[in-house]
């Protein structure tokens, strides 16, 4: 295939190796935690740039979030996207992956034609894994999650997926959504060389609720059907217990044990 | 006045930062260890755009400003100080003279390959009788039919061993002294030119420094660097920016040194709570933290002045003197803090130390910088 048109969706996410939760507000302490690109969404961009430098095309990275998530599509542009679009309105806030997805669609067609859609398999902040899926559901593409390796052909892709116990190679036509994983690639560091045009706005658009046509109570938090109820941090598991004596009878003590948990 | 970085600005050193954690950081202990040149991470900076910063993109450069290249080289520091100076040294006086003072023809024939990486730079000035005071140098260069013919020894070279082009500086004419000095750009394999002893130091381990040998050497003249007795000059405006790479080095180095301090002394108890509640503990932290400070914005001015074009030399020496000072005073602390830890090499303190040592000496000592700072004040 030939200048293949390749859209991917990032997130910006909180670093959540560093999140806290407090204990009396149930809600992420966000103060002070860096925020960083989701890191199956860079696996996404890596997978969109080989695809661009063998088959040759365009790459264009799509967010929606605050003003500051043009950060992330800076950075985008600077391991070597062609373009970026920030979808930022105080309309689209508190939106749920189901609505989230919607708004994504509706960039998408305005952007026109395009033969591949890739998105990560899941953000780190919310791990829910459904706002691929669910966009090709709006967009009526068909799609292929966990993705491994994706190699083209003139009007289809072959995908090998990582599923839980085995691997599967599929092909599905294009244009297609494929949410990939870790596991496809190494991505690259962003370059020194690309930081003047990443930054100087001459690659990046802004969109605004206005922009893509829809009305206000399709989007944000009141359309949003889901909401999070309540977020907390899992109980402290038991301490572990330290075994003694010599190898063997520690070896009886452990089977004892979980005996006794019903492990064995 | 306006302290905050640009965008520009911020994404380098956020790219630098991530490269170093990744890339530099898990290997620097032990190249240090082993004296080993980071040749996988040079050839990937190469790549990125780390070798040619400051040149122009027509050239295959990445075209930033001197703040972004100060907040890069200090990210490359606080991971691996070596790595910090092989990529320091290279762009400022290694690649940078040859961007100033090139023809269109050196800058096609030498700068696209030192500012993508492909070739590695060198700056040959200090000799075994020359150092501080570089107008006594002896390596001599005679024009003849065949080219000028280079004779002589340059010592402490960075990347010496490494590097692919090196910046000569040669008298070719005695009698004028530092007005005799010509720069010249000499190739790795040029008949008469090796590579002599390669020094076993104390800090600063992964970075070669070697000896520079010239035994006959004929240099094209097409290669001589801006105009013959013009060596010097070239060499001193080099010099003064690769002070202020040597300069955000050092604010590495030290930065380096205060997070392990943060962190080790948070974790650290005695007497039954951290050492980070004790006041004497506490008091060697903020000292730290405000003189990183200080040697911070003393490095922004020294680059700010480089990037609108103004004079920038004196500033240069002062943020390399004070930024270096701060640097040994800020690991001195550090091993202190760490107590017996800090004197082993499992603790990255200790590297820290010998390195700011190092980096006290070398691109002008800190009383070569004191006179150059003097000698504009008094003049």
């Amino acid at each position: 295939m030939k200048d293949v048109k390749i859209i991917v969706t990032v997130k910006q996410v909180p670093d959540t190796s560093e999140v806290r939760i407090d204990p009396k507000t149930n809600s992420l302490i966000r103060e002070g935690i860096p925020s960083i690109l989701n890191p199956e969404d860079r696996n996404a961009v890596e997978a969109a740039l080989c695809l661009r430098e063998t088959c040759g095309g365009t790459v264009t990275a799509l967010t929606m979030g605050p003003p500051q998530a043009e950060e992330t599509l800076e950075e985008v542009l600077a391991m070597g996207a062609d373009r970026a679009v920030l979808l930022s309105d105080r309309a689209f806030a508190g939106s749920d992956t189901l609505i989230t997805a919607f708004t994504l669609s509706r960039a998408i067609m305005k952007l026109g034609k395009y033969d591949l859609i890739i998105c990560g398999r899941q953000a780190i902040d919310g791990d829910t894994a459904q706002v691929g899926p669910q966009l090709a559901g709006f967009l009526d593409l068909p799609q292929v999650t966990y993705a491994e390796e994706i190699a083209l052909e003139k009007k289809s892709a072959i995908i090998k997926r990582g599923l839980e116990d085995c691997l599967e190679w599929t092909r599905v036509r294009l244009p297609a959504l494929i949410t990939v994983t870790a596991a496809i690639n190494q991505p690259r560091y962003p370059s020194l060389y690309n930081i003047g045009t990443a930054c100087d706005g001459s690659l990046l658009k802004r969109w605004s609720a206005k922009d893509l046509n829809v009305p206000g109570e399709m989007l944000g938090l009141h359309a949003s059907p889901t909401g999070v109820k309540k977020i907390f941090e899992p109980d402290r598991k038991a301490k572990g217990q330290i075994l003694s004596g010599s190898e063997k009878e520690m070896a009886g003590q452990l089977i004892e044990k979980l005996k006794e948990m019903q492990l064995l | 006045m306006d302290f905050n970085l640009s965008k520009q600005q911020k994404l380098a050193q956020k790219i630098a930062a991530d490269f170093a954690r990744n890339e530099l950081a898990p290997f620097a202990q032990e190249r240090d260890e082993n004296m080993r040149f980071p040749e996988e991470a040079i050839e990937k900076m190469g790549a990125l755009g780390f070798m040619g910063m400051c040149i122009p993109k027509e050239y295959g450069g990445s075209e930033l400003d001197g703040i972004s290249y100060v907040l890069v080289i200090e990210a490359l520091a606080k991971a691996c100080a070596s790595t910090a100076i092989i990529v320091s040294v290279h762009n400022s006086v290694g690649a940078y003279p040859v961007y100033l003072l090139g023809t269109d023809e050196q800058k096609e024939t030498y700068l696209r390959d030192l500012a993508t990486g492909r070739k590695l730079g060198a700056f040959a000035l200090t000799e075994p009788n020359a150092g501080s005071d570089p107008s006594s140098i002896e390596t001599t260069a005679v024009y003849t039919d065949a080219g000028y013919v280079l004779n002589g020894t340059k010592t402490f070279i960075t990347s010496g061993e490494r590097s692919d082009v090196v910046i000569v500086m040669a008298s070719t004419d005695r009698a004028k002294k530092s007005r005799g000095i010509t720069a010249f750009i000499v190739e790795k394999g040029t008949k008469g030119f090796s590579v002599g002893a390669k020094e076993n130091k104390l800090g600063i381990r992964a970075s070669d420094t070697c000896e520079l040998i010239f035994e006959n050497c004929a240099v094209p003249k097409q290669n001589v660097l801006g105009s013959t007795g013009e060596g010097l000059r070239a060499a001193l405006e080099a010099l003064s920016f690769g002070r202020v790479g040597v300069a955000a080095q050092a604010l590495g180095v030290a930065g380096s040194a205060l997070e392990q301090c943060i962190t080790y002394s948070n974790a650290r108890k005695q007497f039954g709570k951290p050492l980070s509640h004790l006041q004497a503990i506490q008091w060697m932290i903020a000292d730290m933290a405000t003189e990183i400070e200080a040697a911070r914005f003393l490095i922004f001015n020294a680059a700010n002045l480089k990037d609108r074009a103004k004079p920038f030399a004196t500033q240069g020496s002062m943020a390399k003197l004070f930024a270096s000072e701060v640097a040994m005073r800020a690991a001195t602390k550090a091993v202190q803090l760490h107590g017996g830890y800090g004197c082993m090499k499992d603790y990255t303190v200790e590297r820290c130390f010998r390195d700011a040592k190092v980096i006290e000496i070398y691109e002008g000592t800190s009383e070569i910088q004191r006179l150059i700072v003097a000698r504009d004040m008094l003049s």
